[in-house]
């Protein structure tokens, strides 16, 4: 069954849409991720116009994260303060974020830009997890107690300090705002939630406890993903209401049905996991961008 | 010999101005965009009135139909320090969201190249790229991709030999429409030409409009940008939530 989106002005299948909602619903429920880099490039496949899909995409996920935050609420596994600090971070990042993608859109350089960035994030952050999580697999298997965290680095040296209790920590304000205005200005460049940088960042960086950070990621990139979806709304109106309502059908369910896979799995292996997905979807884009085009020329819409 | 000077005489003062007359109708005028449209076939059909016999040389019917133009970027990749990314760009100042052009015979017969000129008939001359031919030296083949690409996507259509004439008077054809339509008005012409020269010209319209639940998003997207997004926002938070509640209940039951 075909359907027509208003916005994007084309028509495709609402299976295919629910289904890949559905997809990458399930992956973000496991890891705790918003799934958006898997959703946007599909999307882009699929023929939806890339401005379209990145806004679109990140109304989608507020929805995933909102349904899948539940659940840490419930837990009590959502750090508020760390989150609160985050979000200052992520609000200015997505605002200055919006403003380099339309500046970059009227280049012509937008598409470029969102596939370097998405190829370079994804291959650092795919590669790190990867050798980290296998080298904690052998040790684990070896018998050696499991990796203990650094407890003091350069985190700790910094002034304004803040005690947060949730994660046990007494850390400077300045690196959670730091990695939430990075992921704040990825949110909106690549219409992605950040929660595949904002969790090892906040593990490796901040060194927050493992099962604080889902949660704390889930409802900081709530709030990010909401206000980037009003600033594509108002400033370019390329959020496709029905788009994100078939996709988040499916996502939200996805994502329940991930939870429950997600905590059946050992933290190594679903990161080994997540790691491995990273990395074949930066291969893939990074292909695409070494290998000759079949076709040298695309259209745009004139804007200077 | 009187009757037959005063025939001619009168044939003579009409013949120029309307011997043949294009007379035409759709079997649509109207193409509504609904949530399940999936492209639409346009019947387009029509007879040719003479008031006078049959001229000599070889008759035929074009007819185009042209969505709304709007400028286009077109850009080249180049491949810079190993990676594809795009170099050049030429701008055209207009080109037709959509362009079908349907003939009788094939197309240079149909119609010479001064009269294509004059009346833009053919894709090319449809597309206006004063900007493309004053610009790069290969601007020609930023305007050959345009076509290529739209045509690639059945938005530019060459129907050459699809419309059938019988008994030198009736035409039809059919134009199908792509589901990836845009809203606006779709200007309809037919020509009727004789050995490539424009005898006549019809002009019609066709109206695609977006109707029910897409008119209303769309405008509420454009005429209510901040309500739209907050009412998009809600409907994420509820769904999210609903999804959350809908499958505790589930496990706890």
């Amino acid at each position: 069954m075909n359907i027509y989106l208003p916005i994007a002005e084309v028509s495709v299948n609402a299976f295919l849409l629910l289904g890949l909602g559905g997809m990458v619903g399930v992956l973000s429920g496991m890891f705790g991720v918003g799934g958006g880099f898997l959703m946007t490039p599909l999307l882009f496949f699929i023929g939806i116009p890339p401005a379209v899909a990145v806004a679109t995409e990140a109304n989608q996920i507020v929805a995933s994260s909102f349904s899948g935050v539940l659940a840490h609420f419930r837990k009590k596994t959502v750090d508020f303060r760390m989150g609160a600090v985050l979000l200052v971070g992520g609000l200015i990042g997505a605002a200055l974020g919006v403003q380099l993608f339309n500046l970059l859109k009227a280049a012509g350089q937008v598409d470029l830009l969102v596939r370097l960035c998405y190829v370079v994030f994804l291959g650092i952050i795919g590669s790190l997890m990867f050798i980290e999580s296998l080298n904690a697999i052998r040790k684990t298997k070896a018998g050696a107690p499991p990796p203990k965290r650094r407890q003091r680095s350069w985190v700790h040296a910094l002034p304004f300090k803040m005690r947060f209790r949730t994660s046990g920590l007494y850390i400077s304000v300045i690196p959670p705002l730091i990695v939430g205005l990075l992921v704040g200005v990825l949110a909106a460049i690549m219409g992605v939630g950040g929660g595949f940088i904002m969790v090892p960042a906040m593990i490796y960086i901040l060194g927050m406890p493992t099962k604080v950070v889902v949660g704390t990621s889930l409802f900081q990139i709530i709030f990010v993903t909401a206000f980037t979806t009003l600033l594509h709304a108002t400033t370019n109106q390329t959020v496709d209401m029905m788009l994100a309502v078939l996709l988040l059908v499916g996502g939200v369910i996805g994502a329940q049905i991930g939870t429950q896979i997600g905590t059946r799995l050992k933290a190594e292996q679903l990161r080994i996991l997540l790691a491995l997905i990273v990395l074949a979807v930066c291969g893939k884009l990074a292909l695409d961008l070494l290998v000759m085009p079949s076709e040298l020329y695309s259209l745009g819409e004139a804007g200077h | 010999m009187i009757w037959l000077r005063a025939l001619l005489l009168i044939l003579a003062l009409v013949l120029p101005v309307q011997a043949e007359e294009i007379v035409a109708d759709m079997s649509q005028a109207r193409v509504a965009i609904t949530a399940d449209f999936d492209g639409s076939e346009i019947l387009i059909f029509g007879a040719i009135r003479r008031e006078a016999p049959l001229p000599a040389g070889p008759m035929s019917v074009v007819i185009t139909v042209e969505g709304p133009s709007a400028p286009v970027t077109v850009r080249k990749k180049d491949r810079v320090a190993g990676i594809w990314i795009n170099t050049e760009a030429v701008d055209v100042d207009a080109a037709p969201s959509f362009y079908a052009i349907a003939t009788s015979a094939p197309l240079r017969d149909a119609i010479t190249e001064t009269e294509d000129l004059r009346h833009h008939v053919s894709i090319p001359q449809a597309i206006r790229a004063v900007d493309a031919a004053t610009g790069a030296e290969n601007a020609e083949d930023f305007v050959d991709a345009l076509i290529r690409i739209r045509a690639s996507n059945d938005l530019y259509q060459l129907l050459e030999e699809e419309i059938t004439v019988s008994a030198d008077t009736l035409f039809d054809t059919s134009i199908s429409l792509p589901s990836n339509l845009t809203e606006g008005t779709y200007r309809t012409r037919i020509f009727l030409t004789r050995e490539g020269d424009v005898i006549d010209q019809f002009e019609t319209a066709i109206d695609v409009r977006k109707v029910g639940l897409e008119k209303f998003i769309y405008n509420l997207a454009h005429d209510r940008p901040l309500i739209y997004g907050l009412f998009s926002l809600f409907i994420a938070i509820a769904a999210g939530w609903l999804a959350s509640a809908f499958f505790r209940y589930i496990r706890g039951a």
